[in-house]
């Protein structure tokens, strides 16, 4: 097993993989620290300390491109390069350009926190970075789809594997957005400061066709991907339906990149295109549920590994969560629906069922199948999966749940009308009502993190472990593992 | 007859990618493109003008400290609304607005018309120290922004690049010229890049909106930023029946 193991380390280019599957670990803890932190600040906002690097305004994009960009970012690097190299039996094409990959987009990162910090930003929700840190994005993003791209012709298999074709959707839908999105005029050349292309309402329609679209492609198609690899390889069972890959995954593409208009609806856009956005938004509940179901599916048969592989656990509760989220988003894009849930915290709690219950989970999963087998060991101990399984899922529970409840009070109090016509409370009333339901929220994040804490820990005693096996064994394992 | 399997796409990496490429596109070619033909996505209003100097570097540090995290500019068209904050907002008032801020979240309250609904001294009292004047605020206290002398050092080069981006600002006697006949003498003169820094100070002086005339603030600038929004239209002006066929 041993022998056979190092061969494949040989055959794959394994060492990429595991600086991104590290970096996504390192990142995870940073966001999600960030995300509690100002989640408190909210609750109790002493804690801004008058320190302009840290109040919540600079420092929730912080969390945003940590959480999204760093960890999800970085998940996504290492498992599509794992992926594309095992699925296509080929090592990765220019090994070079995957190094670039990795350390432009781990500076990309460095330098988005850091510039949001010293009050550097496009003021645009999910691309705050200023125009030389998206240059740098453009390079890093040319370069992953080459290597992408070369590896999947270099392919000894004739067929390319449905999650292929989840992260080359994502892979282009990125560039196209991230271009689009961000096209500037930078103030001078050595000035940070740049104004956008487009203004008001066409720069909004813009802004959110990117925005909706980082969900639907970074955070949704991508992770699709990810879990047609991993969840069938951690079930030791093929895919449910090829035909329904076949079909969700082209449904998916197509109506994704018309729903953003549903974060715009009854502000000064068209009212055509909010309603096309609604109607796209109701569809897409159809392809987002079949990958649901084909990804779920593929237990059937094998049901008793919920119960014995707390892996397979996280796989498919991060299913679970995906389908209730992608039922919850059809819902908040009614136009009646919208307008009590808009600009409220039930946006926020929706945001969160996906990217804690769906994104993060699955990336717990990956994560959890890949690096004993990138270190060639065993993992450390699956008890502590289980316990970081219980509070994630304890984590994720509270926060949406008190995102509901602040969310649909906020919205209900904003409306309320006296018995004489007149608004019921003012507005800071509102705030001072949701003050209960920040704390709980700030509890929720805290769970989710220390869960975090205990997988990087659960994580770095694995890796220890591989590197010490490796250092022990034969010569020949030792040589073919370096 | 052509028959096409799936498999073609799935054993041809070139012909996937070109299929996938077209089935992402569609979408915002449909919507997005139209709103930069279509002359109905902007009203045509009365007032609304370019920021001057001094408002412009305001809405900057609004969008450096991140204003727009809690705070939504675009009021939507209800009653409720309405009571609260005023007329709904219109496309055509934030036309002038690289990037646009409307927001997506009120953890504070909506900003689109707060300007002269309260006095100086409240902004720069409620934004030092917001607890003091609003007990149960969770927002930020900003005590720096009456610190920080405002660096309006490069203000010409930042309204060459917003009129390079379309925003009406002159460099010459002719695009001046132009500006008296859209906007009037006095913003005429505001909007000419030459005479930017002096027509900031000017500004700063007669406005006096920190309280302190001895330096010029970023609270100046913040404060004379959050005075003038949703105060360029005039809405005794305005038939409803006129707006409606924009909606």
């Amino acid at each position: 097993m041993a022998t056979g193991q190092s061969q494949v380390a040989v055959q794959y280019d394994y060492d990429i993989i595991k600086k991104f599957a590290v970096m996504s670990l390192v990142w995870a803890v940073v966001g999600m620290a960030v995300g509690v932190y100002i989640a408190s600040q909210l609750a109790w906002p002493v804690l801004n300390f008058d320190i302009p690097y840290i109040t919540f305004g600079r420092f929730r994009p912080v969390h945003t491109s940590a959480v999204i960009f760093g960890f999800g970012g970085s998940a996504l690097f290492a498992t599509s390069y794992y992926v594309v190299q095992r699925t296509c039996q080929t090592r990765l094409w220019a090994p070079g350009l995957a190094t670039f990959t990795f350390w432009g987009w781990q500076a990309v990162i460095v330098l988005a926190a850091l510039s949001y910090m010293m009050g550097f930003s496009q003021g645009r929700e999910y691309a705050e970075m200023e125009w030389p840190i998206d240059l740098l994005i453009l390079f890093v993003w040319v370069a992953y789809l080459a290597v992408f791209l070369g590896t999947l012709m270099n392919r000894k298999q004739p067929h390319i594997y449905v999650a292929n074709w989840f992260y080359l959707a994502f892979i282009l839908a990125t560039a196209l957005l991230h271009v689009f999105n961000n096209l500037a005029m930078p103030v001078g050349l050595f000035s940070m400061k740049s104004y956008s292309l487009f203004s008001g309402a066409q720069d909004a329609m813009t802004q959110w066709w990117y925005g909706h679209n980082a969900v639907g492609f970074f955070l949704t198609a991508a992770f699709l991907g990810m879990m047609y690899y991993f969840v069938p390889k951690q079930a030791g069972r093929p895919i449910y339906s090829y035909r329904l890959s076949i079909v969700h995954f082209w449904a998916l593409s197509f109506m994704y990149m018309w729903v953003g208009t549903h974060h715009l609806h009854w502000t000064a856009i068209p009212d055509w295109t909010s309603t096309l956005g609604a109607t796209f938004s109701i569809m897409l509940l159809l392809p987002s549920w079949g990958g649901m179901i084909n990804g779920i599916m593929t237990l059937s048969g094998a049901w008793d590994k919920l119960r014995t592989d707390p892996i397979m656990r996280f796989m498919i509760v991060a299913l679970s969560f995906y389908g209730m989220s992608t039922f919850e988003g059809p819902l908040m894009s009614l136009k009646d629906v919208n307008a009590l849930s808009h600009y409220t915290d039930w946006t926020v709690g929706h945001v969160h069922s996906g990217a804690l219950g769906w994104v993060a989970m699955i990336s717990f999963g990956a994560l959890y199948h890949m690096i004993p087998r990138l270190w060639n060991t065993q993992l450390y101990s699956e008890r502590l999966v289980n316990v970081h399984f219980w509070l994630a899922t304890i984590g994720v529970l509270l926060y949406i749940t008190a995102m509901w409840i602040s969310g649909i009070s906020q919205g209900l109090m904003w409306r309320a009308f006296d018995e004489y016509g007149n608004l019921q409370y003012s507005f800071v009333e509102s705030v001072a009502a949701m003050h209960p339901f920040y704390v709980m929220r700030a509890i929720g994040g805290a769970f989710f993190l220390s869960g975090m804490l205990v997988m990087a820990y659960n994580c770095y005693m694995t890796i220890r472990q591989g590197v010490r096996s490796a250092r022990l064994a034969p010569a020949q394992t030792r040589a073919a593992v370096a | 007859m052509f028959k096409f399997k799936h498999e073609a796409l799935e054993t041809n990496t070139g012909l996937l990618l070109v299929a996938t490429m077209m089935a992402i596109s569609v979408g915002g070619l449909v919507e997005i493109a139209p709103l930069f033909l279509i002359e109905d996505t902007m009203e045509k209003v009365e007032g609304v003008r370019p920021y001057t100097p001094l408002e412009q570097m305001g809405r900057d540090i609004y969008i450096r400290e991140g204003c727009y995290t809690c705070h939504s500019q675009m009021v939507r068209p209800f009653r409720d609304e309405q009571l609260r904050y005023g007329h709904y907002s219109l496309a055509a008032e934030s036309k002038y607005d690289h990037p646009f801020q409307w927001g997506s979240k009120r953890t504070g309250p909506d900003l689109a018309r707060l300007g002269g609904k309260y006095s100086n001294e409240w902004h720069v009292q409620h934004l030092i120290a917001p607890r003091s004047v609003v007990p149960e605020s969770v927002m930020p206290n900003y005590p720096w922004l009456m610190e920080n002398r405002l660096n309006y050092a490069d203000i010409g080069q930042r309204m060459r690049a917003l009129r390079a981006v379309g925003v009406p600002y002159s460099i010459n006697q002719e695009e001046y010229e132009r500006n008296v006949k859209d906007f009037g003498p006095e913003m005429a003169a505001q909007f000419h890049i030459p005479n930017a820094r002096e027509s900031l100070v000017a500004q700063v002086r007669a406005g006096n909106y920190d309280g302190d005339p001895s330096y010029v603030s970023e609270m100046d600038a913040l404060v004379a930023y959050l005075q003038v929004l949703g105060t360029m239209v005039d809405f005794s002006q305005i038939k409803p029946e006129e707006l409606v066929k924009f909606r």
